[in-house]
């Protein structure tokens, strides 16, 4: 068979509702969280906020579907699929940064402005306004215990966290052993990997929620308790944002083994989820060591 | 399936073609109009601004909605002007000038742009909410855009989310198509300027736009979710807002410059009928500028009281930018150097753009000087620094290359002695409204002021003159446009348009047809 | 060079010599009244003389080509487009510019950072929209707000010659004396800008900014805040009055004085409490809440029949001197004299057709201060 041309598909309707149900579930998404601080949210927002999620899912199993499809029809050149490569990575690009400007608040938080208020470097004179207040990492009393009535203590990383990352480095593995798997034509042992991927996934999950609920309703660590739980729950939450994703993405890739759409040197739908639980994966031993260890 | 025959089809029938195109000169069209549209909707506002401050007094706005103008004047230019007109140029030129058949992910393409008019309807919106529209200013500073904005800072919010996904799919785009597209034998170093230039800020906007959407996340989260970021009692910090924001900000201002550049190399060396002097410098120069705009954001804070060596820091690392900046400069000048020129009205607007932005960028280095900065900043002396930048700048490279590449385009040459016309009362209204602003800045005007005090008045009274002229000659070009692209007047354009232009796009027939490559282009 | 090109350099020359031409009507930076703002100054003429220098040859060289090698007058085209050396020199020329306005900047600088050995320590608050000074280490402690009446906003009266830069309180400093002054903000960010004593300082609300001035000369130095704080922003306007030394020790020990007497708790009539309310109403709150009280809803909400302002007395009271956190109505507990507030109360009550009937005194203001 001759290589295909490039292909370009003719028309889409995919990308308009794409669109509109883009807009639809950020829009009723701002109706409720705007309507929430007004007061009560209305049953509108919240009814939309359903149909939106309902068209995002029916977007993306169609759009995803059609490029699948194509793909297995044999559409797609080799230089197609170099383009999807290629997107693929500068979009966990453009996740790294997202993430980078978080991180950067963490590291200005603990190294700049806490310890100005607290009276300590260039800007220690602060402390006139504060008086009492002393600049500590993890920041547990904060400048107005009043309005950010601070935290009693903060997890300890040696235990559920540090599970947690053995837990995510063995998930990476088994991806890993999934992939060889995959490769080397053996169907079942891929997806018993993919499966035990899986299950560590959602084992991260659960423990990060039990987590969640010990720390709000032992250690009284919210996201008004100040800098510290703000940046926690900021970075962790996000983090579990993304192994929700990473999750879903390997959960479809079981599928699709499970379907034979991939061949041992085809299958870049499976590289694309393996790089982005790779990447969620680094993000984790970053937040790890700069959140709950130092 | 019509899908096989991706070779054959022409454009589809009717108003559903536009929606569910994914042909990249369809889609660019519709992002050119799309920030032609957000030029007039910025620009009456900036009529609103300039009608206030005609004179001394409260007469037509009251403070708030003044502000609401600056602010949605401001965004509505960045956001919904100049980046989606430099996309729009992205979507026709860069295929047609690395020799691909369309951009390397055509559906997306078509998805970045249809989320645009979505976010800014939900951002212009919001002018009819109660308590009105963003009024913090575009660079949103906390915490007066967090406790103490308007309601309608939530949707403002997610509009900024919505404008970040399609800036970001969109760069991709880009670089794919410019790293996997290219036609065998187009080189790295053989790429046309335009599509360099492009590559750089694709790059950046990819880096930045992810944390402009964090910074809005965190925004979200202390007005909303009890969060103390940007807020002092709970140990953060509204200096920190500043600093994620301009590692966005300044970058950003970038994205929106580089990709002039490119076009004015391109009409420089055509009408002066000569190579572009200096190609691999160019390069280098537009790299090395992408690369400091990561290290320089504070120069926009020098007043926040950072610690003495940040500052230090900041002034000498913006000061570096004069130097691969002026590396352009002086190549294009030698480029005219001994050349044999026209004048036509893409160059007229092409020099006018070397000899503003050069103005603008000088400013800018006074700027720069830290502790000259402290007199200068948030005074109308930066407003005119960034409008020479972005309108004579920015701007008028678009129209340059509206002008340059519309017969092209369309098939047609536009009017030219409307051209000479439009560009003429531009230039002079541009330079009325902008020049006297630098002295009312030295003279201590602070921006954002919707009243002032009466040593300012006759100087805001021309400005305010010279933006009506500048404004209301932009109607020159719509109608120009228009005779040319809807009523077809004026003669029709041979494939190469001008004398010996340089680009695989003067090689395909005029108009452009819908499909271009579809067989790659052999370059030597 | 060619006559055409004399001439343009000419005209660039004349363009900055009409430049220097406007510094004289004070349309340049002014110079100033400190060792730091006059060498500011000569800091930006310099790097201003620089960018003209640059601009002349960069500008003289384009319409030298424009002119010469137009293809009208038949000039044919060269085929040069590249040079190592050439793009080495004018990498190198311009780096050692800036080498050149680095070096006094750099001084400069470091000069402004110098917040040490200051005699006298001013605290600078910025509220929406007036500014509070309080003199660290004495018993004086105001506000300063715009004093210019509505009237010549809404241009219903002649705008006097200091329209939008006068204030009812200045700030009082002396001549030839280091301060040092301490700035924060109490609610968003706002910017404390003298032209002529060249101090530009962001007020940060949680944090203090450090700055310090020591002027040559007595006189009146006006200024305006300089960052976006919302819809007051143009109407906060900076006094600076510079005194002799003794001057400014007897007004330091005046306005202790009158500060003390102030603070005293007096009895009020009704009529007292009204017509000082007015005047308190007219400068803290009719910004937000208009000056009919019937304020901007949804975001300031009208006072005129408002439940609160014609509900329980001590809800009233809590709103005004404890504020509601997270919006932009001000504990005005910490910022108003308790007769001030009793004030403001009683006229809230009875002004506009609210006719409640009750007022609160100052004692009564003082004792739910107490209980809190
Ligand atoms: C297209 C957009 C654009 C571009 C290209 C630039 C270019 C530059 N800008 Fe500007 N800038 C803005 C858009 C832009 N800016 C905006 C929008 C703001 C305000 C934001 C806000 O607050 O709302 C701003 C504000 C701004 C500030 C903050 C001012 C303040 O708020 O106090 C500063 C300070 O350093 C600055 C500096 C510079 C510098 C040094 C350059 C340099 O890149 C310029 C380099 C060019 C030259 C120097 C000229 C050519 C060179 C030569 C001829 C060589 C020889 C020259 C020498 C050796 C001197 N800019
Ligand atoms: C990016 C590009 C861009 C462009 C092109 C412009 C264009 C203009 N801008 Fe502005 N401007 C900004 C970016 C831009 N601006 C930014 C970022 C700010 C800072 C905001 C902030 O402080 O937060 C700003 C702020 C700003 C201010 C300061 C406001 C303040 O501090 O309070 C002023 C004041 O004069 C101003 C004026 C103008 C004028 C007169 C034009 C003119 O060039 C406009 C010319 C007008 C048109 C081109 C439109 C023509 C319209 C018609 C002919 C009517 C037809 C109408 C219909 C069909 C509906 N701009
Ligand atoms: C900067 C703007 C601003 C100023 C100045 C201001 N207020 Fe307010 N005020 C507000 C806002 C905003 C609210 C609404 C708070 C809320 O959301 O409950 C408010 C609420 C009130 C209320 C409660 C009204 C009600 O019905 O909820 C009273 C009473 C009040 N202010 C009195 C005053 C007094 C007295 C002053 C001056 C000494 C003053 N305000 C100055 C912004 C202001
Ligand atoms: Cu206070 Cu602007
Ligand atoms: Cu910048």
């Amino acid at each position: 068979m001759e290589t295909p041309r490039y292909y370009v598909p003719a028309k889409s309707h995919w990308p308009i509702f794409g669109a509109v149900a883009v807009f639809l579930t950020i829009y009723s998404m701002a109706s409720i969280i705007h309507q929430s601080s007004q007061g009560q949210v209305g049953f509108f927002p919240v009814a939309l906020a359903i149909v939106a999620g309902l068209l995002m899912l029916y977007m993306l199993f169609g759009w995803f579907g059609e490029v699948v499809n194509e793909g297995l029809r044999g559409l797609n050149s080799d230089q197609l699929k170099r383009s999807f490569r290629i997107s693929m990575g500068w979009f966990i690009f453009s996740e790294v940064m997202f993430f980078a400007g978080f991180f950067g608040a963490l590291f200005y938080a603990r190294t700049l402005a806490v310890p100005w208020l607290g009276g300590e470097g260039a800007k220690g004179v602060s402390n006139i306004l504060w008086e009492g207040f002393l600049p500590h990492w993890p920041l547990l009393k904060t400048p107005d215990m009043q309005q950010f009535p601070g935290a009693m203590s903060t997890i300890d990383a040696w235990k559920l966290p540090f599970v947690n990352t053995v837990i995510l480095i063995i998930s990476s593995l088994t991806l890993t052993l999934a992939h060889h798997c995959l490769r080397a034509k053996d169907k079942s042992g891929t997806l018993m990997w993919l499966v035990v991927t899986l299950i560590l996934g959602v084992a991260f999950m659960c423990v990060q929620i039990y987590e969640y609920s010990h720390a709000i309703n032992d250690l009284n660590l919210t996201m008004s308790s100040g800098i510290y739980g703000s940046t926690f729950f900021l970075l962790t939450g996000f983090h579990g944002a993304h192994v929700t994703l990473g999750g879903i993405m390997i959960f479809v890739m079981y599928w699709r083994v499970k379907n034979d759409h991939f061949t041992p040197d085809d299958h870049f739908g499976f590289e694309a989820a393996a790089w982005y639980w790779h990447f969620v994966d680094v993000v984790w031993l970053l937040l790890f060591t700069f959140v709950y260890v130092i | 399936m019509s899908e096989h025959s991706s070779d054959h089809h022409g454009p589809e029938k009717g108003l559903l073609r536009w929606v569910y195109t994914t042909n990249h000169k369809d889609i660019g069209t519709m992002y050119l109009l799309f920030a032609l549209v957000a030029l007039l909707v910025g620009g009456t506002m900036a009529f609103v601004i300039r009608a206030e401050l005609f004179q001394p007094g409260l007469q037509l706005v009251d403070p708030n909605f003044f502000n609401q103008m600056t602010t949605m004047h401001g965004l509505i230019m960045v956001f919904g002007a100049i980046m989606p007109a430099f996309v729009g140029l992205a979507n026709w030129l860069v295929p047609m000038m690395v020799g691909a058949p369309d951009m390397a992910l055509p559906r997306i393409n078509n998805w970045s742009f249809w989320l645009l008019p979505f976010a800014f309807g939900m951002l212009f919106c919001t002018l009819f909410m109660d308590g009105g529209a963003p009024n913090f200013g575009w660079t949103f500073y906390a915490p007066l855009s967090t406790d103490y904005a308007p309601p309608s800072v939530t949707f403002f919010i997610f509009s900024v989310h919505m404008m970040g996904i399609s800036s970001i799919m969109g760069a991709v785009n880009v670089i794919v198509t410019i790293f996997n597209m290219r036609a065998p034998g187009m080189t790295f170093m053989k790429m046309p300027l335009f599509v360099w230039t492009w590559l750089i800020t694709a790059f950046l906007l990819i880096a930045v736009m992810p944390v402009l959407a964090g910074v809005v996340t965190m925004m979200l989260m202390d007005i909303h979710f009890g969060t103390s970021f940007f807020n002092a009692a709970g140990g953060g910090d509204p200096v920190m807002f500043q600093h994620v924001f301009w590692f966005f900000g300044h970058p950003e201002v970038y994205i929106m410059i580089l990709p002039a550049f490119g076009v004015v190399s391109h009409i420089i060396s055509t009408f002066s009928r000569k190579p572009l002097f200096g190609y691999t410098s160019m390069v280098w120069a537009t790299a090395s500028i992408a690369v400091l705009s990561f290290i320089v954001w504070a120069h926009h804070m020098f007043t926040v009281g950072m610690p003495l060596v940040g500052e230090l820091f900041f002034m000498y690392s913006t000061m570096l930018i004069a130097v691969p900046t002026g590396v352009k400069v002086f190549n294009w000048v030698t480029t005219m150097f001994k050349g044999s020129m026209t004048f036509e009205t893409p160059m007229l607007f092409a020099i006018a753009f070397v000899v503003l932005f050069t103005i603008g960028g000088l400013s800018g280095l006074m700027l720069a000087i830290a502790p000259a900065d402290f007199q200068y900043h948030d005074t109308y002396f930066v407003v005119a620094h960034f409008h020479y930048v972005l309108v004579p700048g920015a701007l008028f490279s678009i129209l340059a290359a509206v002008y340059y590449w519309l017969p092209k385009w369309c098939g047609r040459m536009y009017n030219e002695s409307l051209g000479k016309w439009h560009f003429w009362m531009s230039f002079i209204g541009v330079n009325i409204t902008f020049f006297p602003m630098h002295f009312v800045g030295l003279a201590g005007m602070p921006r954002r002021i919707p009243d002032y005090a009466l040593q300012f008045a006759e100087f805001n009274a021309i400005v305010s003159v010279g933006a009506f002229i500048f404004g209301l000659s932009q109607l020159i070009f719509i109608y120009n446009l228009w005779k040319t692209v809807v009523k077809k007047e004026g003669e029709a354009a041979t494939d190469k348009v001008w004398d010996k232009p340089e680009g695989l796009e003067w090689d395909i027939p005029s108009p452009a047809p819908y499909h271009t490559f579809q067989e790659p282009p052999v370059v030597k | 060079m060619t006559r055409m090109g004399i001439s343009a350099v000419s005209a660039f020359l004349l363009l900055t010599s009409s430049l220097s031409a406007f510094a004289e009507w004070g349309l340049n930076l002014p110079e100033g009244v400190t060792r730091i703002s006059q060498e500011v100054h000569s800091l930006h003429m310099t790097i201003f003389y620089i960018c003209v220098v640059i601009a002349v040859i960069v500008f003289g060289v384009m319409l030298y080509s424009i002119i010469y090698h137009r293809k009208s007058r038949g000039a044919q085209a060269a085929n040069f487009h590249e040079s190592t050396v050439v793009e080495i020199i004018w990498t190198i020329i311009p780096l050692v510019i800036l080498v050149v306005m680095a070096i006094p900047a750099t001084s400069t600088l470091i000069d402004m950072y110098d917040n040490t050995e200051a005699e006298i320590d001013i605290q600078i608050t910025g509220y929406q929209w007036k500014w509070r000074y309080t003199y660290v280490k004495e018993e004086v402690d105001f506000f300063s707000n715009l004093s210019t009446p509505q009237d010549e906003i809404d241009n219903k009266a002649e705008k006097n010659e200091n329209y939008l830069l006068e204030v009812d309180n200045p700030l009082v400093i002396p001549v030839n004396t280091k301060v040092r002054f301490l700035m924060t903000a109490e609610d968003v960010i706002h910017s404390w800008w003298v032209p002529e004593l060249s101090v530009k300082k962001d007020t940060i609300p949680g944090f203090i900014n450090e700055a310090w001035t020591k002027v040559d000369k007595v006189g009146i130095y006006r200024g305006q805040c300089t960052e976006l704080c919302g819809k007051g922003h143009g109407f906060m306007p900076i006094v600076v009055k510079v005194v002799e030394q003794d001057e400014y020790q007897a007004w330091v020990t005046e306005q202790a004085k009158i500060q003390a007497a102030a603070r005293e708790i007096k009895d009020m009539s009704y009529e007292e409490l009204m017509a000082q309310g007015e005047k308190v109403y007219s400068t803290n709150c009719a910004a937000c809440h208009k000056p009919d009280g019937s304020g901007m809803p949804p975001i300031f909400p009208a006072l005129k029949d408002s439940k609160i302002a014609l509900g329980d007395i001590n809800d009233h009271l809590d709103v005004v001197v404890n504020g509601k956190k997270g919006t932009a109505m001000a504990a005005y507990g910490s910022q108003l004299s308790v007769s001030d507030i009793a004030a403001v109360v009683t006229y809230e009550r009875n002004a506009w057709g609210n006719k409640k009937g009750d007022f609160a005194t100052p004692k009564q203001v003082k004792s739910f201060k107490e209980n809190k």
